[in-house]
C-alpha cells in the first residue's frame, strides 16, 4: 500500500524526524486560508500516487502568498499520468547545502531489512546506483537487535563531517528504522535528506509503502489508504478472493494460480498477442468466483477475447467446468471465449464445456493462439 | 532415494483441526504419508481421524519423534507456529499459509539458522517424494516416481509442468514448491545442492519467476558446482516493469530480477531455458540423451 508524501511527512513528524513546515491544501480557498501573508519562499507539490511529478510540472516554487495561491491553482486539477491532482502540499522551501539519500527496504536476497544511504542524493539516485554502486552504502539489519546506534553513527559518519550533524543524521536513521518496523513498512525513503546552510538536517521529501499482508494489524496505516480507480478494481477483486492487475492489452485472462497466470500472459505475448490483465482466481470451482472474475474482465472495454486457463489439481476439472457453465449462463455476453482445461478429470470437464457450445483446447499454446485469432475477428 | 522426505519421515500437522488442516491431513494420510500427530492448542488428548492431537509442538515431538511439521495456521499466527516448531527441534518445517507479514518472516530467518531448522515456504504447496511421502496440498495423482528433481516458486504452474513430465514418461525423485513470498526458507541453491548429492536424481527442472535474485544465484551455483543437467523456465517474461517500489527497489536489485537477466544467467551456466512450459519435457530428454 502506498501513501502520499504529506502522509509520510506526518509519520516522520510523529517519530521526531525533522521536516520543513508545510500544510496540505485541497483547493485555492484552502491555500488562501492556511498560508500567512508573508514573503517566504514556498514549494507547491502535487500529491499523487505516481512518480515523475516534478517533470510533469507538478512541483512549483512560489515567492509570495499570492504566487503560492496562483501556482496551487495551476497544479490542482492537473492530470499527471492519468491521475487528477486533488491535493497539494505547500511547504516552506529551505536552502540546501548538500543532498543525501536514505532508504530502508525489505530485501529478499539478504532476507533482512536493508538500509541504504548515499552522499549523492536527489532524483538521480538510481543512476548513481547503476554507474557508481560503490557510492551507495548498504547495511543489512539484524531483526533481533535492530539498527544499533553505532551502525547508525557509522553510516552518518560516511555522509557528514561535523559532529553535531552526524548526531542529527544518526538519530534520523534510528527514528526512520523505528517507524519502518512499527508500521510494517516495505519501503521508506528520504530523498533528499538535506543539510541546510544553518547546519540543520531535514527530510525534504519522503516516500513510504506498506506490506499489504500486515494491514490487519496496522489500523492507523490503513486509515491513510487512498486508491486510484485501477487500484480500486484490484482491491474489489481481492475482497472476492481474486487477484487482479490491469494491463494494457486486449486478451482477458482468467487463470488459477499466480505462476500459471504469469505463464499464460507470457504465452499470449510469445504468439504475438497482448494480455489485458493478470487474474488469478485461486483454487476453487465456486461458480460465484468465476462470475465475479468474468464481470471484471467484461467491465474492461479493451478486452476483445477471453482465455480461461485452468489446471485441475485437487479441484477437479469437471467441477470447474460446471462452475464455468453456471457462471456463463448467468452472464449474457457475445465475448469470444476460449477454455483450456487440463489435469484431474480434464476429459469430463472439456466434454461439459463442449456441450455448452464453447471452443475448447487442451494445451496452453493452442489456447493462446486461438484467443489471439478471436481477438482480431471483426465484429 | 530422494531429498528431504521419504516413506519413513514422521510428520506432524500444526493447525490439524482447522478446515484446510483437517482436509489435507486426510489427503496426505491417504497417500501414505506417515502422519504421527497434530497440534491444536487446547484440544490436546483428542484425535482427528485416529491421529493424536497435542497442545504444543514440544509435546508432539516428545511423544512421536516427529521430524517434519506442516503448518496450516492462519497468517497472523503462522510465524509463531514456525518458531514453535523450530524451538521444539523439528528439523524440517513446511509452511503452507499464505499472507504472512514480511517483517515476521525476517524475524524468523536468523532463528531458523541458529536452531538448524530447514523451512520450505511460506505460501507454498509443499513437497512430495512420489510413491512415498506427500507433505502439503499438492495434487498427488499427477506425480510419479522417477529420476527428475523438481523445484518451483509457483503452485499451479508446478502442477502443469509436472503433469507434462509424467505424461512424457519422466517421473520424479522429489518435487519441492519453495513458495512465492519475498522472504522464504530454502531457496533454489540449497535444493540444487541436495539434488546434486542425491544418487537417484539424474536431472533437475527449475521453474523460476521474475523478482529477487534467487534464480541468478542458482545459475551461479549450477555453473560452479553441478554435474547433473538442469532445465529451466521463467514465468513473468511479459510482466510490465511498472509494478516497482520507488528508487530503493531498483537500487537493491540493480541488474537482476528481470526475466531477461535470469534467462541470461541460466544460458551462461549452460542451462537451457524453455520458451514455454510445453518445451520442458523435450529439453530434459535431450539433456538425458533419451
Amino acid at each position: 500500500m502506498k501513501i502520499h508524501e504529506y502522509q509520510a511527512r506526518n509519520l516522520f513528524k510523529k517519530y521526531g524526524i525533522p521536516v520543513p513546515d508545510g500544510v496540505v491544501c485541497h483547493s485555492i480557498e484552502d491555500v488562501r486560508e492556511k498560508i500567512p501573508n508573508d514573503d517566504k519562499l514556498r514549494v507547491i507539490k502535487a500529491q499523487v500516487h505516481v512518480g515523475g511529478r516534478g517533470k510533469a510540472g507538478g512541483v512549483k516554487l512560489a515567492r509570495t502568498r499570492e504566487e503560492a495561491i496562483e501556482k496551487a491553482g495551476q497544479i490542482l486539477g492537473m492530470d499527471i499520468k492519468g491521475l487528477t491532482v486533488e491535493k497539494v502540499l505547500v511547504a516552506e522551501a529551505v536552502d540546501i547545502e548538500k543532498e543525501f539519500y536514505v532508504g530502508l527496504i525489505n530485501d529478499r536476497n539478504s532476507k533482512s531489512v536493508t538500509l541504504m544511504a548515499s552522499a549523492e542524493g536527489g532524483v538521480d539516485i538510481e543512476e548513481v546506483a547503476k554507474t557508481s554502486p560503490e557510492k551507495i552504502i548498504k547495511l543489512s539489519i539484524d531483526p533481533t537487535l535492530g539498527l544499533m546506534d553505532w551502525q547508525a553513527r557509522k553510516i552518518a559518519l560516511q555522509l557528514m563531517n561535523d559532529p553535531a550533524q552526524i548526531r542529527q543524521a544518526a538519530s534520523i536513521l534510528s527514528k526512520l528504522y523505528k517507524l519502518y518496523i512499527e508500521t510494517d513498512a516495505s519501503l521508506a525513503e528520504i530523498n533528499p535528506l538535506v543539510l541546510t546552510p544553518d547546519k540543520r538536517v531535514l527530510a525534504i521529501d519522503g516516500k513510504m509503502n506498506f506490506d499489504d499482508n500486515a494491514l490487519f494489524r496496522q489500523s492507523e496505516v490503513l486509515a491513510m489508504r487512498e486508491v486510484t480507480p485501477d487500484e480500486q478494481k484490484e482491491i474489489d477483486a481481492s475482497e472476492k478472493g481474486l487477484s487482479y492487475i490491469k494491463l494494457n492489452g486486449n486478451i482477458g485472462c482468467m487463470v488459477n494460480g499466480a505462476g500459471l497466470a504469469m505463464a499464460t500472459m507470457d504465452m499470449i505475448k510469445l504468439y504475438g498477442g497482448e494480455p489485458a490483465n493478470f487474474l488469478d482466481i485461486g483454487g476453487s470451482s465456486n461458480p460465484q468466483k468465476v462470475i465475479d472474475a468474468m464481470n471484471i474482465l467484461l467491465s474492461d472495454t479493451s478486452v476483445k477475447a477471453v482465455m480461461i486457463n485452468i489446471f485441475g489439481g485437487i479441484t477437479r476439472c469437471d467441477d470447474v467446468a460446471r462452475g464455468l457453465v453456471a457462471a456463463l449462463k448467468s452472464i449474457h455476453t457475445d465475448m469470444p471465449i476460449v477454455v483450456r482445461l487440463s489435469g484431474t478429470n480434464s476429459r469430463e470437464g472439456l466434454e461439459i464445456i463442449k456441450e455448452f457450445g464453447l471452443p475448447t483446447v487442451s494445451t496452453m499454446s493452442e489456447a493462446a493462439k486461438k484467443a489471439i485469432q478471436l481477438s482480431k475477428r471483426k465484429v | 532415494m530422494s531429498i528431504l522426505i521419504n516413506k519413513d519421515t514422521k510428520v506432524i500437522v500444526q493447525g490439524i483441526t482447522g478446515r484446510d488442516g483437517a482436509f489435507h491431513t486426510s489427503k496426505m494420510k491417504d497417500y501414505g504419508t506417515n502422519i504421527v500427530g497434530g497440534i491444536s492448542p487446547g484440544k490436546g488428548g483428542s484425535d482427528v481421524g485416529g491421529i493424536p492431537v497435542f497442545n504444543t509442538v514440544g509435546e508432539a515431538v516428545k511423544a512421536t519423534n516427529a521430524e517434519a511439521s506442516v503448518i496450516f495456521v492462519p497468517a497472523p499466527f503462522a510465524a509463531d507456529a514456525i518458531l514453535e516448531a523450530s524451538f521444539a527441534g523439528v528439523g524440517l518445517v513446511i509452511c503452507i499459509t499464505e499472507g504472512i507479514p514480511v517483517q515476521d518472516m525476517i524475524k524468523v530467518t536468523p532463528i531458523l539458522k541458529q536452531n538448524g531448522t530447514k523451512l520450505i515456504g511460506a505460501n507454498c504447496p509443499g513437497l512430495i517424494t512420489p510413491g512415498e511421502c506427500l507433505i502439503g496440498i499438492l495434487p498427488s495423482m499427477i506425480f510419479t516416481p522417477g529420476n527428475i528433481g523438481f523445484i518451483s516458486r509457483s503452485g499451479t504452474l508446478t502442477y502443469e509442468v509436472v503433469n507434462m513430465l509424467t505424461e512424457a514418461g519422466l517421473g520424479q525423485t522429489t518435487c519441492v514448491g519453495i513458495g512465492g513470498d519475498p522472504v522464504s526458507g530454502l531457496y533454489y541453491r540449497d535444493l540444487l545442492e541436495m539434488f546434486e548429492n542425491d544418487p537417484a536424481t539424474e536431472a533437475v527442472v527449475l521453474i523460476g519467476e521474475i523478482g529477487g535474485d534467487a534464480e541468478e544465484q542458482a545459475a551461479q551455483y549450477i555453473k560452479v558446482h553441478m554435474k547433473k543437467p538442469v532445465v529451466a523456465f521463467i514465468a513473468g517474461q511479459s510482466a510490465p516493469a511498472g509494478k516497482r517500489m520507488g528508487h530503493a527497489g531498483a537500487i537493491i536489485s540493480s541488474g537482476s530480477g528481470t526475466a531477461e537477466e535470469k534467462i541470461k544467467a541460466f544460458t551462461a551456466a549452460g542451462v537451457p531455458v524453455a520458451k514455454e512450459p510445453g518445451e520442458i519435457p523435450g529439453l530434459v530428454k535431450q539433456k538425458l540423451g533419451l
